[in-house]
């Protein structure tokens, strides 16, 4: 029998996603493990979001009020005090940008196994998480120990947990060290303003790394003035300074919805993923059948940007 | 000031590849520098040329092929490289975090840099820990994804933009010594110069033992054992438009047309 502590994750008065997602990978492990599902809900206004966290299937929520946003260095100490008071066998964050500022540090801490972006996770005579590698060309299983593990999951694999639960919240008995804090957050920046917003656009090119060279930019530029359409693109295309980050769509670019988006030379990371999923339709231009991309295309073509742009160009110039 | 840089030299993959065990065929399979390392490296460099570090040396955990992507750091303006390597690391399927956590431990320990620079993550096994959990356990500071720096080096502060989700970047405040883990464009690397390539085949590239470093064998074993490896089922039901340029790109301009999207 072991316990299950999830740690939730708020940004601006405002609980992410992901928090209610791993409300039902917890509780599944909890089932797994004839555990209790605890939460942990720390900084930010703490006593709303565990009236939000207190969702069918969770028993107990410990609240750290600490603080208004994220810091690591307080998110260490409050799982460590809490992992010490609820004792779980097992720890599940988020795999966010925050959830890797603060997790590989908790699992060294505490002397946890840590696994990283998992999308899949079943408890046996061992843990096992599925995980992919090489940008999602392959998956892989890792088996960890079925104690004093660590886990962060993608976003997105599990479904929201719902119902209204029965929990019990409390203000949970951890002491944070002020002395013990070596970074201050000191505010925040909106990037990626600007002239475009992509998100506005009913179809968009979008353009990735399959195009090389910033002068081949200009294939992509045609063809969307041809069909009226507005050009964006993966990171790397942005990183390359070849478009401005507005232009950028992904995880930490803009998540857009448009009617049709053609992703062209761009292979389908996570990332970039969760800026377009929801578009209504969407068409990929690969040269690569396998590439991570056609998982989520409506329509395909697997052949050479460089030929098929250029011949999709003429067919709207005509 | 001394930086030190987590250098990885990650596997490629082919289109087409076959699996063997719970790994890729080797026949399918190439090296590169990891990008995030690549951007680290630069930073790292330019630190160097900006009179804030004396110093940058790169760390690789990996076999004697690596140390043509090792030069390329020292081509990139490195000073000098350690490489770690021996049998039991060409043994394990998988370094997870812990085993590279204690490793690098080592390499800190030794060499006592002010800053550490790693990738955010490799692109091959893409955990994305290493960085903050090494810091944790040498007992630096630390940030994750960072994609701006502005190091105060006698304040002994680096103020940092983290890179969070939807266009939302942190502002913090890190005190020294500290690990970053760097986001890709935070800066433009360089392409070594053939002066550059000329001199890295002049610079330190030091090979260490586990042994050497002071560590037992058994940190190789780490937590994480890796049981299977396979191609996700394909989850695509895409319509795949078949034919030579001129045919596909017709199909598609005729489906945009349907959906009343192109002129
Ligand atoms: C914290 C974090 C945040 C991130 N945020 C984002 C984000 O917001 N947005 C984002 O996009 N990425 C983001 N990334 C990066 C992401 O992981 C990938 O590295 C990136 O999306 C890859 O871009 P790409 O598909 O253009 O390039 P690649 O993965 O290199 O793919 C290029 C594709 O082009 C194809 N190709 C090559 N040549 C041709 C040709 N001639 N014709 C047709 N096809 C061709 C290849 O088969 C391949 O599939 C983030 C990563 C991290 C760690």
């Amino acid at each position: 029998m072991s316990d299950v502590l999830v740690v939730a994750e708020g940004r601006n008065g405002e609980l992410r996603e992901v928090s209610f997602e791993l409300l039902t990978a917890g509780r599944e492990l909890a089932d797994a493990a004839g555990g209790e599902l605890h939460v942990a809900v720390i900084t930010g206004p703490v006593a709303e979001y565990a009236a939000e966290l207190n969702r069918e299937g969770v028993d107990a929520i410990h609240t750290v009020d600490a603080g208004e946003e994220f810091n690591h260095d307080v998110y260490v100490q409050a799982i460590e005090g809490l992992y010490d008071a609820v004792e779980p066998g097992y720890v599940l964050a988020p795999n966010s940008v925050n959830g890797l500022d603060y997790a590989p540090a908790v699992a060294t801490a505490l002397d946890l196994a840590i696994v990283t972006d998992v999308v899949d996770l079943e408890l046996g005579d061992a843990l096992v998480a599925t995980r992919e590698m090489y940008g999602g060309k392959v998956e892989t299983t890792v088996e960890t120990p079925t104690d004093r593990t660590l886990v962060t999951i993608r976003g997105g694999e599990w479904p929201p947990a719902e119902g209204e639960g029965s929990a019990t919240i409390e203000a949970a008995d951890v002491e944070i060290d002020e002395d013990a804090i070596s970074s201050t957050v000191t505010g925040y920046e909106e990037v990626a303003g600007g002239d475009v917003d992509i998100a506005d656009a009913d179809v968009l090119v979008s353009v990735g790394r399959g195009i090389e060279e910033e002068d081949n930019l200009e294939l992509i530029f045609e063809l969307a003035e041809a069909m009226d359409a507005t050009v964006s693109s993966s990171r790397p295309i942005v990183d390359n300074g070849w478009l401005p980050p507005n232009r950028q769509v992904g995880q930490s670019g803009k998540v857009v919805t448009p009617e049709v988006y053609i992703a062209i030379g761009i292979s389908g990371a996570v990332q970039h993923v969760a800026g377009m999923k929801g578009a209504e339709n969407i068409v990929a231009i690969n040269t690569d059948p396998n590439a991570p991309i056609m998982d989520i295309a409506d329509y395909a073509i697997h052949d050479d940007l460089f030929d098929v742009v250029p011949a999709l160009t003429a067919k709207f110039a005509d | 000031m001394k930086v030190l840089v987590t250098v990885k030299e990650v596997a490629t993959v082919d289109d087409e590849f076959e699996i063997d065990g719970v790994g890729i065929d080797d026949r399918f399979l190439g090296a590169d520098l990891n990008e995030w390392d690549d951007y680290a490296i630069e930073e790292a460099v330019q630190l160097g040329e900006a009179g804030i570090a004396d110093e940058v040396v790169t760390v690789t955990i990996g076999p004697e092929d690596a140390e043509q992507t090792i030069r390329q750091g020292l081509a990139k303006g490195a000073d000098r490289a350690i490489r770690i390597w021996d049998d039991a690391l060409a043994e394990a399927d998988l370094l997870d975090v812990e085993a590279k956590t204690e490793i690098l431990s080592a390499v800190v320990a030794e060499e006592e840099p002010d800053l550490v620079l790693t990738g955010v993550q490799a692109d091959d096994d893409g955990f994305g820990a290493t960085g903050v959990a090494l810091a944790e356990s040498i007992d630096y500071s630390w940030a994750a994804v960072v994609n701006e720096l502005d190091l105060d080096a006698e304040a002994g502060v680096a103020s940092v933009h983290r890179e969070l989700e939807g266009g939302l970047e942190e502002l913090v405040d890190v005190d020294l010594p500290a690990v970053l883990t760097i986001q890709t464009g935070i800066n433009e690397p360089r392409y070594a110069s053939l002066r550059g390539i000329r001199q890295a085949q002049r610079k330190e590239l030091a090979h260490l033992t586990l042994e050497e470093l002071g560590l037992a064998e058994s940190v190789v074993a780490g937590d994480l054992t890796l049981t299977s490896m396979y191609e996700p089922e394909t989850e695509s039901d895409a319509t795949i438009f078949e034919g030579s340029p001129e045919e596909t790109a017709g199909q598609l301009a005729e489906l945009l047309r349907e959906e009343g999207v192109a002129p």
